[in-house]
């Protein structure tokens, strides 16, 4: 977009979240006049990197800028969602755009947040295939049908938006494992490979770690792959609930 | 040692931090590296500047291609041996393309038992399909079906499987972290990599008696590429500036289908699943360049037949500056069941939905055939002043970043993610014999770790001059101009000056954020000289290469030439020339696949 005619662009504001722990100041909305095309919707993203050539100093993650690789979460106008893929159609109201970090994590810089309490709660679900079966050298058979299972599970990109958009999850972010992590636990409860869903029930049977979810859905409604955390929550839920009559 | 201010970084006061072997980049071949060395009980690390899974592995669509005989019970690692060794134009290396294909169902299915949910065929196994340059019977059998997949989504699977299992090997990351430069001793031993924290801006030298460079590509260089904004040779311009040698650089693939516009990828598997490319007379024009093959021809024939038909008007579009590719006869239920991702994909970046409209697309940079060279156990091999190899002591590479070489002139899709997992592992493997047997390589003195301090001691001191954004931009630019599918030598002589116009720019780069804490400016700065190494080794390698091979195509030498150019290129930053390294046609099961005329 370096060789854009002054009379195909327009001007957008955009008003971005700046903190430098080192510079001691408060956290502030920074704002500017960008100038985006007039004809093409580009993405948050490419606006992002628009304000970057004019305030190098400003800070975010990405890198596939094609919605897979799951670095550039971020609070959007309000709603949190991936920069790459998410037109300034979509997200700009009044010709403004608000962008502030993933709301509930510490904010390291600017838009970055520590993503330290988020992996950790996927790790303790044991995010790997638990399997005795016999392999031979071979894959372990799977039907279609079993496959078809994961569907919905396995695509998630961690990027964070979910569980960040949960109030569950700001409330206990230690204890509650929050929906992305959840869905990556029932991604290994439902394959059929894997043969330690008693174990895997064991560790989620508490008072937090699924219970505090209250379906208030806000992970279903910002997650960019279109993924249903809550759907899977429910399943799990269900199967402990199964257990203990 | 905290970066900011002005101040420079010095060997007496660096911190250490001491491994037995690192690995640069969390992509698939470092992951797989990382698990390797992480089962073996040694003390590593994986240095990678994004969190692992936010590699550009992740972006990987189509498939893991490996003779695993599914879809075909008689299928032979020796076909897949074939068609790799006739798509790479004949300058692969034979022993690697041979281990490659000989190794590879095992850990394909390794990772299948690792958990990776491939798409499943009726009988409960790992699902193939077809892709480019594939064949059965060393070509006399007709279309195979090779590449294992999980629906389009493959590369996500296989990156998440992998992080998956080195958190089960408890594998230590240091996530966020940007490796500068290779600390060489005074035997020029790899002794490990200068390296900070991103997060603290805290650089440290990380000591190890093994490095792996698995930094993956640089498509970066071009304007327009599949590429992540990650992608920027980070390896390459370590081992540039090293004074180690990189090897075919001027072997870049442009992938026939990027989408029109946005450059991001569409995979291969449409045109395996059924899908073709039209130009805008709505002719399946591959027909003609390829009357077998087709539009499965491998993807050097398809790009170049694409861009004839756009330089002959037969575009589409308003511009007629790109080709469709027709998806909407398959039906909506296959591609929501074998190619979801791309239909998200179209939907977000060419605004259509590929069960009605067809896509549009033009070929884009895509993958690097060349780099590090390194035989079969990712042992870095550079060569000395009388041509013969000399393997670099502490230094392995695998991946995109590396040139074992597998892909020579062309790779073939689904080639990539499976030299990612065999020469990761076997890396790895040559690693943890190599500690066995015990390794000596020695302290590097204090003048050997500011000369690795050098770089970012500029960057960071830098008072005035271009920021690195306009100079990467220019580079883009010069690139895509003269180093794109078709390449002229008035086009690459023009190009050839302007990098050095660039280089020169370069040296005035100012960094003008010195702050500390998370400095993107300070990443994006260094990444840009990485780029310009990688694009400067391409220039000058593609001028020099004088045929017409695989991936590169000139109008003054439409041939290929094997009498003179049945070789790698190696090139060398320091003196900016290029010499030949001898191509292995030493296979040690089959007889050797000698050259012949490349017809699909």
């Amino acid at each position: 977009m370096n060789s854009i005619a002054a009379e195909q662009l327009k001007t957008l504001k955009i008003s971005i979240y700046r903190y430098d722990p080192d510079i001691g100041k408060k956290p502030y909305m920074q704002s500017m006049d960008i100038d985006i095309p007039k004809d093409k919707d580009i993405m948050v993203l490419d606006a992002l990197q628009l304000a970057k050539e004019i305030d190098p100093t400003i800070s975010f993650r990405r890198s596939c800028r094609e919605g897979v690789c799951g670095s550039d979460g971020m609070n959007i106008n309000g709603k949190n969602g991936l920069g790459c893929i998410t037109p300034l159609s979509e997200a700009i109201r009044g010709n403004k755009l608000e962008l502030r970090p993933l709301p509930g994590l510490p904010v390291v810089k600017d838009l970055i947040v520590d993503m330290t309490q988020f992996v950790d709660q996927y790790k303790k679900i044991q995010p790997y295939l638990i399997t005795d079966k016999e392999t031979n050298g071979k894959e372990i058979p799977q039907t279609v049908e079993d496959r078809d299972k994961l569907d919905g599970l396995y695509e998630c990109i961690m990027c964070g938006c979910c569980s960040t958009a949960c109030p569950s999850f700001w409330w206990n972010p230690d204890k509650f494992l929050g929906p992305a992590a959840l869905l990556q636990a029932y991604r290994f409860i439902s394959d059929s490979r894997d043969v330690a869903t008693e174990e895997r029930l064991d560790q989620l049977e508490d008072a937090f770690s699924v219970f505090r979810c209250h379906g208030i859905m806000n992970c279903v409604s910002v997650c960019p792959k279109g993924l249903n955390p809550n759907k899977a929550i429910n399943e799990i839920k269900k199967m402990l609930f199964k257990r203990a009559v | 040692m905290a970066m900011n201010g002005k101040g420079y970084l010095d060997a007496s006061s660096l911190p250490v931090k001491e491994f037995d072997g690192i690995i640069v980049g969390g992509g698939g071949s470092g992951l797989m590296a990382g698990l390797q060395l992480a089962q073996s009980g040694m003390n590593t690390a994986v240095v990678s500047k994004v969190f692992p899974t936010r590699s550009h592995t992740v972006s990987a669509q189509g498939g893991i291609t490996c003779a695993i005989a599914s879809a075909d019970p008689n299928d032979d690692w020796r076909w897949h041996m074939y068609d790799t060794v006739k798509g790479s134009d004949f300058i692969g290396d034979q022993d690697s393309i041979e281990y490659m294909c000989q190794e590879g169902p095992a850990t394909v299915f390794e990772l299948e038992n690792m958990g990776l949910p491939f798409s499943r065929t009726e009988e409960g196994k790992i699902y193939q399909r077809a892709f480019g340059g594939q064949s059965k019977d060393y070509g006399k059998g007709g279309q195979a079906e090779r590449t294992c997949a999980a629906a389009d989504r493959t590369g996500h699977a296989l990156l998440h499987t992998l992080y998956q299992a080195n958190i089960k090997a408890g594998t230590n990351f240091l996530s966020e972290w940007f490796a500068v430069d290779l600390v060489l001793n005074d035997s020029n031993q790899v002794t490990g990599v200068i390296a900070f924290e991103i997060e603290s801006g805290e650089a440290y030298f990380l000591k190890a008696k093994a490095t792996v460079l698995a930094t993956g590509g640089a498509g970066r260089i071009y304007k327009s590429t599949t590429n992540a904004l990650i992608n920027t040779g980070d390896g390459t311009g370590m081992a540039l500036r090293a004074g180690l040698a990189v090897q075919d650089m001027e072997m870049w693939q442009f992938h026939p289908t990027g989408i029109h516009g946005a450059g991001t990828l569409v995979t291969e598997g449409c045109r395996g699943e059924g899908g073709y490319l039209i130009n805008k007379d709505g002719e399946r024009f591959m027909e003609r360049y390829a009357p077998n093959a087709k539009d499965l021809a491998s993807r050097d024939v398809v790009a170049r037949s694409m861009m004839l038909e756009i330089i002959e008007g037969r575009g589409c579009g308003p511009d007629k500056d790109h080709c469709y590719l027709k998806l909407d006869h398959l039906g909506a239920d296959l591609l929501h069941k074998r190619l979801p991702g791309i239909t998200e994909l179209s939907k977000t970046f060419a605004h259509i939905d590929p069960a009605d409209h067809p896509i549009p697309v033009v070929p884009t940079c895509h993958y690097a055939m060349g780099g590090i060279p390194t035989n079969v156990h990712g042992q870095v091999i550079t060569q000395q002043s009388d041509g013969s190899d000399k393997i670099v002591d502490g230094l392995y590479a695998a991946g995109e970043a590396a040139c074992v070489s597998v892909h020579g002139g062309n790779r073939l899709g689904g080639n990539s993610l499976l030299d990612l997992v065999v020469f990761g592992r076997s890396a790895g493997l040559h690693i943890e014999d190599s500690f066995k047997q015990g390794i000596g390589i020695s302290d590097p003195t204090s003048e050997n770790i500011n000369e690795a301090l050098k770089n970012i001691n500029r960057v960071n001191s830098s008072k005035e001059g271009e920021n690195s954004s306009v100079i990467k931009k220019d580079l883009q630019e010069v690139m895509q101009l003269s180093f794109g599918v078709f390449r002229s030598a008035k086009n690459m002589e023009d190009g050839i000056q302007e990098i050095n116009d660039i280089r020169e720019r370069s040296e005035g780069l100012h960094l003008a954020d010195k702050s500390s804490k998370f400095n993107t400016a300070r990443v994006e700065a260094l990444e840009l000289l990485n780029l310009l190494e990688v694009a400067e080794a391409t220039a000058i390698c593609a001028n020099e290469r004088k045929e017409s091979r695989g991936a590169h195509s000139r109008d003054d030498y439409p041939e290929r030439d094997d009498e003179n150019w049945l070789k790698h290129s190696i090139y060398f930053q320091e003196t900016k020339e290029v010499s030949k390294r001898d191509v292995n046609f030493r296979p040690k099961i089959v007889q050797a696949f000698q050259p012949f005329a490349r017809t699909y």
